[in-house]
């Protein structure tokens, strides 16, 4: 399988949030350090469902420790690298 | 907050098997349109009944009063129909949305009931959690599921700050609701209520009627005659869903903002007949329905013999020559002075939890036109129906016909009751 990059996966992520986020604002300058809660006024209900998402986009099993670190779209990337690395 | 001691209805939402939203929901109840359909998925499951009455709403027309992320996993039929509903109603009152208020609305709340709610989404979830899979549910299974749900989104999509809740009370919840909503504004606790009540639809629902045999299975190759009230050939109930949506008001508030008045609610009544003698869990104690018309009317205000037409909850069961005689010993009239009667649920069937917000809608619309819709399914109408009252009194055909107070009851599971009397009061002459 042909390694993904970063960059590959934060362009997935700002798709999958996309319908989530209430502060549109956020969206323009999406990078690692973006805060899911802080810059996207994301509702922390809906980040079980952005979780789902990702499990499903990216084929993995994100445990709810996992989750819980979940603050930032640079610790999703971590998570998802993690998670596909030991596949 | 203001408090005039009289409540009125100034916006009104409907979505029913026959007709979504107000004005294809009058050409149908005019013209007798039918909603009932029939449905593979209920013969795929061997139901004996495979018939019933769920409103057509095209994916375009969900987009109008459901944001995306709303959407999203959304499987609760009665949240969907609820919300159209009451948005329609509120709408339909001349009061807006603002949803970048920060301020909750506080003079203005919501009672919707349901009798059960998002039963397709709880399939969903119990699939999931049967497969060990219980963390796939997603945030909106609670939501989606709680009784209260359908009032949750609605308070959430309007902002209201009043009481924002939900009343279940089987096939009486609502006009049940009607009457909670009146009280509150009555007693000057609110200005304005947002009430009605919604349906599921489908075979989760219709299911447990159909084991009880109380619904038709002979007009599953001819959907739109099986909803029969008061013919010799009614064959049970047919089943339906959807939701209908009042906003009551204040009448001195209504007033002062120059809003639309479709009618007076002069006041009605609940009770149960405690299961008691002929009443039982399914069945109607009749000295109970009795003494409710008769209370209703006390607490209205009027006399029986103000009563120009009564809109029944009469379902298609044996039970419609009852439902008569008792309407008839309440209202204190013999063979031929008997009033208009009629039964919506000719063409929708019988919208259970949502029978009674649909059906009121239908009962103003006819006080506003000045019209009674026809009986549909009803050419032949019960020799015990005739030998109680005269055919005159059950149009075939809508007239026109101008109606000063409509009575309209509810009657559920459980031996409860619900009556409310609406008033025209656009008559200047009155």
């Amino acid at each position: 399988m042909i390694k993904m990059t970063d960059q590959d996966i934060i362009s997935r992520l700002k798709h999958i949030v996309k319908p989530y986020v209430q502060r549109e604002i956020g969206m323009q300058d999406f990078n690692k350090q973006t805060d899911f809660l802080k810059d996207l006024e994301i509702n922390s209900a809906n980040l079980v469902d952005v979780v789902l998402d990702v499990e499903d986009e990216f084929g993995i099993e994100v445990d709810n420790d996992s989750m819980q670190g979940m603050l930032r779209v640079g610790d999703a990337v971590n998570i998802i690298n993690n998670k596909k690395s030991i596949q | 907050m203001e408090n005039s001691q009289r409540v009125v209805v100034t916006g009104m939402g409907v979505v029913a098997p026959n007709g979504v939203g107000l004005t294809e929901f009058e050409a149908s109840i005019k013209s007798g349109k039918s909603g009932i359909r029939f449905f593979k998925e209920l013969e795929d499951l061997n139901f004996s009944c495979q018939i019933g009455g769920k409103p057509n709403i095209p994916e375009a027309l969900l987009k109008e009063y459901f944001s995306p992320l709303q959407l999203r996993g959304l499987n609760s039929s009665g949240i969907i129909y609820g919300v159209m509903a009451g948005m329609d109603a509120w709408k339909d009152a001349g009061l807006t949305i603002d949803p970048d208020s920060k301020s909750p609305d506080w003079d203005n709340g919501i009672i919707f009931g349901t009798g059960i709610l998002g039963v397709d989404k709880f399939r969903e979830a119990i699939h999931l959690i049967d497969a060990g899979k219980t963390r796939r549910l997603g945030s909106t299974s609670v939501l989606q599921t709680m009784a209260s749900g359908i009032s949750a989104y609605l308070g959430g999509i309007l902002g209201c700050g009043n009481q924002v809740t939900t009343n279940s009370s089987a096939c009486t919840t609502g006009t049940e609701a009607i009457l909670m909503g009146y009280e509150r504004i009555k007693s000057g606790k609110a200005t304005r209520m947002l009430v009605g009540s919604c349906s599921d639809h489908g075979p989760y629902v219709w299911g447990g009627f159909d084991a009880m045999r109380i619904l038709p299975g002979t007009y599953n190759q001819n959907p739109e005659e099986a909803s029969r009230p008061m013919s010799e050939s009614a064959a049970g109930f047919v089943p339906g869903s959807g939701a209908g949506a009042l906003l009551l008001e204040d009448y001195d508030a209504a007033i002062k903002r120059g809003a639309t008045i479709y009618a007076e609610i002069l006041g009605g009544e609940v009770n149960s007949g405690g299961q008691r003698a002929e009443g039982s869990m399914t069945a109607a104690n009749n000295e109970a329905v009795i003494r409710c018309i008769q209370n209703a009317l006390k607490n209205s205000g009027i006399k029986a013999e103000d009563i120009d037409a009564v809109n029944g909850h009469l379902t298609a069961t044996t039970r419609d020559a009852v439902e008569i005689e008792n309407w008839k010993k309440a209202l204190s009239r013999n063979h031929d002075n008997f009033p208009y009667i009629n039964s919506l649920k000719g063409m929708t069937g019988h919208c259970l939890s949502a029978a009674g917000s649909i059906e009121s809608v239908a009962a103003i619309l006819q006080l506003q036109g000045n019209y009674i819709f026809g009986n549909v399914n009803c050419n032949n109408i019960h020799p015990e129906i005739l030998e109680k009252i005269d055919h005159s009194s059950i149009p075939q055909k809508t007239i026109q016909k101008k109606i000063k107070h409509l009575i309209k009851a509810s009657f559920g599971f459980g031996d409860v009751n619900a009556v409310v009397i609406f008033k025209n009061i656009n008559d200047q002459n009155d």
